[in-house]
């Protein structure tokens, strides 16, 4: 069973809702893990405090080239849509940040002067937080393209897991790789007008995608009534609303644990883990 | 024209509601949306669209199936796992437009031309006035490729408007995170404001923006929005931020008037005057102050 935690507008409560859920699953469940699958602005980590095991070097292939070798052709750079490798009056200039490791230039090059050498992106962690397994991808600063990381993150979630996916904000490649192939998609926003413009799109992307959602209303009474007015017209479940309180940002606000400080917010995310259980389980 | 952009790691510190004061505030200035998968800006500064632009970005691959006598080389050779054999009753290959990143691989290498790659509408960009001055902004289209390339075109638009209109200063909008959008919001710009918030997620973010101005050699300041919802983690924030050369040049506190302004379609220092408002006035007379400083030419002894 696989959970994502996506929302369209930033900081609307996603890692919050994401740890939180996840810590509850594992004191019901064997094998639950957080994925922290925002690996430009990766905070759960902050919350749960893992353990970390194991960390490595996350790379993407990229192509060499053997300048002894090449006869200038020019084929690298003609089935290249990147831009990323240009051949000027036979010299092979290279440009690695472009490149989506494709591997066509190596495969047209007749004279095999391209290889393909590994050039690192960030890095994995795995570790534990008490039952809960952690998964954490962090991007290297200054690096494009976060979506060969994410999908190495959802490569490290074992079979037969309960995951939470925590995605990043957005609606395009990164969000899109983090919660394809989820069983469910919980959407969280704020009730106010950027957050209902950014809930539409994200609503109309994993529609795209074909997946179950239902959304989740955080600081449900500082805003308008807009939000629930386009759930209800649209049929979309609220699973959870949950009320703006000092409390809860200030726990947040200094990485703790909302289950473990405010009972209330136990009960709250006990009462949602057990409508996602019972959802899949119905849902097959 | 100065070039400012507006950056925070974290999402939802509150960019989009200091960006659209400082459009208000600025006198002769060009505002770009580079948040472009979600875009608000337009909710608040309430544009006239005056022209619509169609872009197509990400190419994506298509099996002609009269054509393909599925000898399976191409789902051999795709590394984004893009090419399956179809669950129909003929079987053919065919392509997940989503896993396909448009490389090309394919088209080239099939025997029988059966693949052709074909351009995606993925998204609309515009140019619209608002009371405030031009924006330029965009539409990402849904589960479409390429926000960097949309962001490019919005960023140079804007930059075009601005240089042709002999404007002061030009404000982007940028998106969150540190990856391909934001490098592109980033691309020759004077200045990053980041606007970060009293927490340690806020805190860890705004490191890795600091990291990434730096990384492109742009000069930076800091903002902390909220900062009285934990003054101690504010505290922090400030001593971090000095220490790494991107000083604090102005506080926001928590204001419900943000979200009302907001409610009511407008920027925060047209809806009210006191609270948030002010400190935003301050932030961007502190800002257009250090802007000046630092483009004060070094002199040659130094």
């Amino acid at each position: 069973m696989r959970i994502a935690i996506a929302s369209g507008k930033g900081g609307t409560g996603k890692t919050t809702v994401a740890v939180n859920l996840a810590q509850i699953l594992a004191k019901h469940y064997e094998n639950v893990v957080y994925a922290d699958c925002d690996v430009e602005a990766a905070n759960g980590h902050i919350f749960l405090k893992p353990e970390i095991r194991d960390r490595q070097s996350v790379t993407v292939a990229i192509p060499k080239i053997n300048q002894n070798r090449c006869d200038g052709c020019g084929d690298c750079s003609k089935i290249c849509h990147y831009s990323a490798i240009i051949v000027l009056k036979g010299k092979v200039l290279l440009y690695p940040e472009l490149c989506h490791s494709c591997g066509g230039c190596q495969l047209v090059c007749k004279p095999r002067a391209i290889t393909e050498v590994n050039r690192e992106i960030g890095v994995l962690e795995e570790g534990r937080a008490g039952e809960l397994t952690y998964i954490g991808g962090h991007l290297n600063i200054g690096e494009a393209s976060a979506v060969p990381l994410i999908k190495r993150v959802k490569r490290a979630i074992g079979r037969n897991s309960i995951s939470i996916i925590d995605s990043p904000p957005g609606t395009s490649c990164p969000m899109i790789e983090a919660v394809r192939d989820s069983d469910h998609v919980l959407l969280v926003t704020e009730p106010t007008p950027f957050g209902l413009n950014d809930l539409r799109l994200a609503v109309e992307t994993v529609r795209t995608l074909k997946i179950p959602f239902s959304v989740i209303i955080n600081r449900y009474d500082i805003g308008d009534k807009k939000v629930e007015e386009y759930c209800d017209e649209e049929g979309i479940p609220i699973l959870l609303r949950i009320p703006f309180s000092r409390k809860i940002a200030e726990v947040y606000s200094h990485g703790d644990s909302l289950i473990e400080n405010i009972p209330e917010q136990a009960q709250i995310y006990e009462r949602l883990a057990g409508k996602l259980v019972s959802n899949m389980a119905v849902a097959g | 024209m100065k070039t400012i952009t507006i950056l925070s790691g974290k999402g939802g510190t509150g960019k989009t509601s200091i960006v659209s004061s400082f459009a208000s505030l600025a006198d002769k200035t060009v505002i770009a949306d580079c948040d472009v998968d979600a875009a608000d800006l337009h909710l608040v500064l309430n544009p006239t669209v005056k022209k619509t632009n169609p872009f197509s970005g990400a190419k994506v691959a298509e099996v002609v199936p009269d054509k393909c006598i599925s000898c399976g080389l191409c789902e051999e050779l795709c590394r984004f796992d893009a090419i399956k054999l179809s669950t129909g009753p003929l079987p053919v290959y065919e392509v997940d437009p989503i896993a396909c990143e448009g490389c090309g691989v394919c088209e080239w290498f099939c025997p029988t031309q059966a693949i052709e790659l074909k351009e995606m509408p993925s998204g609309e960009w515009y140019i619209s006035d608002t009371e405030y001055g031009p924006l330029v902004h965009a539409k990402l289209g849904i589960a479409a490729e390429n926000s960097g390339r949309l962001v490019t075109v919005v960023r140079n638009f804007a930059n075009g408007i601005g240089v042709a209109k002999e404007l002061d200063y030009l404000l982007i909008d940028g998106p969150p995170g540190t990856g391909c959008p934001v490098i592109a919001s980033l691309t020759g710009v004077d200045f990053v404001l980041i606007v970060t918030e009293p927490t340690y997620s806020g805190l860890h973010d705004l490191e890795r923006v600091i990291k990434l101005a730096a990384h492109f050699g742009i000069p930076a300041r800091v903002c902390i929005n909220k900062w009285d919802l934990n003054e101690e983690m504010s505290d922090k924030i400030e001593d971090f931020a000095k220490t790494s050369g991107t000083p604090v040049i102005g506080k926001v506190p928590f204001d419900s008037n943000i979200t009302r302004a907001q409610i009511d379609r407008m920027p925060v220092v047209v809806f009210s005057d006191d609270g948030a408002a002010t400190s935003i006035r301050a932030l961007w007379t502190a800002l257009i102050k250090e802007i000046s400083n630092n483009s004060k030419p070094i002199p040659e002894n130094v």
